[in-house]
């Protein structure tokens, strides 16, 4: 595998040579993973073209579920544990973790909502005379404010946090701010999805 | 402060803040949209709303493009990749609205958001990863 140096912040303060840390070489969109969005994406087409129930729900279920927990888990449980890693562990767990996120996220989310909204409109919950309709528009509402942390924020810093460690020689300041964005607004994001997990639940109910 | 400073601390126009705020105005257009479909949905509101947003982007753009020296090279070998992405996304979206024989004025609207959408994205995407290079 190749490889390629990130000068330390603070080593360059210290006497001596600045200390560098070896980076593992990688794809910033992994190719590797394109069939698979493909594949789910295929799906997602079929499953609104069909119209079932079945195939509906299921792929709002496992798209929406997987956004949640994923948003959770980022923003409450690795969030924290990045922010408390070493300079070094912390560029090796990004590079691994962070292109994984870029095809990720946009799959689940696309799958989620295409695939919701067509429940619903199978469902008759999209009805203004539906009484779960208010519930309905309340879930928009939360998606757009994370859609609009989500890439704004959140998505922009991804990748170019990415750009910057495939630089001959990345910035470590670069890299800090653009990871403490991304952690700050996973955090949000997180946040917004115990609303998702209050509304869907109720959706779920009837 | 290191010599690397300067990259990190540069004065650019508030293309985040504003592509945000038009990426806001054009949910908001779609959610309000959204949530009156299938049935009769007065167009004013999402018509004034989507023209904001329109008029915020093209602002942003026009704010980036008097930007001298900006890593133009890299913006746009990030953006048309974005681009191709969210265009496939506002693709699939714009999919089920057919798919439930949404038509007129309402189809013509959540078209021209998710374009307002699909363009916005790329932009922000593209400035953040330029303006460090």
């Amino acid at each position: 595998m190749a490889q390629a140096v990130v000068s330390s912040p603070g080593a360059a303060v210290g006497a001596g040579p600045p200390a560098a840390l070896e980076r593992p070489d990688f794809q910033i969109v992994p190719r590797a993973g394109l069939p698979i969005v493909a594949v789910a994406l295929a799906l997602l087409i079929a499953g609104i073209a069909v119209n079932e129930l079945w195939p509906l729900e299921f792929l709002h279920v496992v798209a929406g579920a997987a956004w949640t927990v994923i948003d959770l888990f980022l923003g409450f449980v690795l969030g924290q544990i990045m922010g408390k890693l070493s300079i070094p562990a912390r560029v090796e767990f990004t590079t691994r973790l962070m292109p994984k996120m870029v095809l990720i996220m946009p799959t689940v989310v696309t799958v989620t909502l295409a695939a919701g909204w067509q429940l619903s409109t199978h469902l008759g919950t999209n009805l203004t005379v539906n009484p779960l309709h208010g519930w309905v528009v309340a879930s928009f509402i939360v998606v757009g404010v994370m859609a609009v942390i989500a890439l704004g924020l959140l998505e922009p810093a991804n990748i170019a946090v990415l750009t910057e460690l495939k630089k001959p020689q990345p910035n470590p300041e670069v890299i800090e701010r653009l990871m403490k964005r991304f952690i700050y607004t996973a955090g949000a994001t997180g946040l917004m999805q115990v609303a998702t997990l209050v509304i869907m639940t109720k959706l779920g109910a009837g | 402060m290191s010599a690397s400073s300067p990259r990190v601390e540069r004065r650019l126009p508030p293309v985040t803040q504003l592509g945000m705020l038009s990426l806001g105005l054009v949910l908001v257009a779609g959610i309000y949209l959204s949530a009156h479909l299938p049935e009769h949905v007065s167009l004013g509101p999402a018509v004034a709303l989507l023209a904001a947003s329109a008029l915020v982007f093209a602002g942003n753009v026009l704010a980036l493009a008097r930007v001298k020296g900006f890593a133009w090279g890299r913006f746009f070998a990030v953006a048309r990749w974005a681009l191709l992405a969210y265009a496939i996304i506002s693709g699939m979206i714009e999919y089920v609205f057919l798919r439930n024989h949404t038509g007129g004025g309402a189809l013509v609207l959540l078209t021209l958001s998710l374009i307002v959408f699909a363009v916005n994205v790329p932009v922000l995407i593209a400035f953040t990863v330029a303006r460090y290079d």
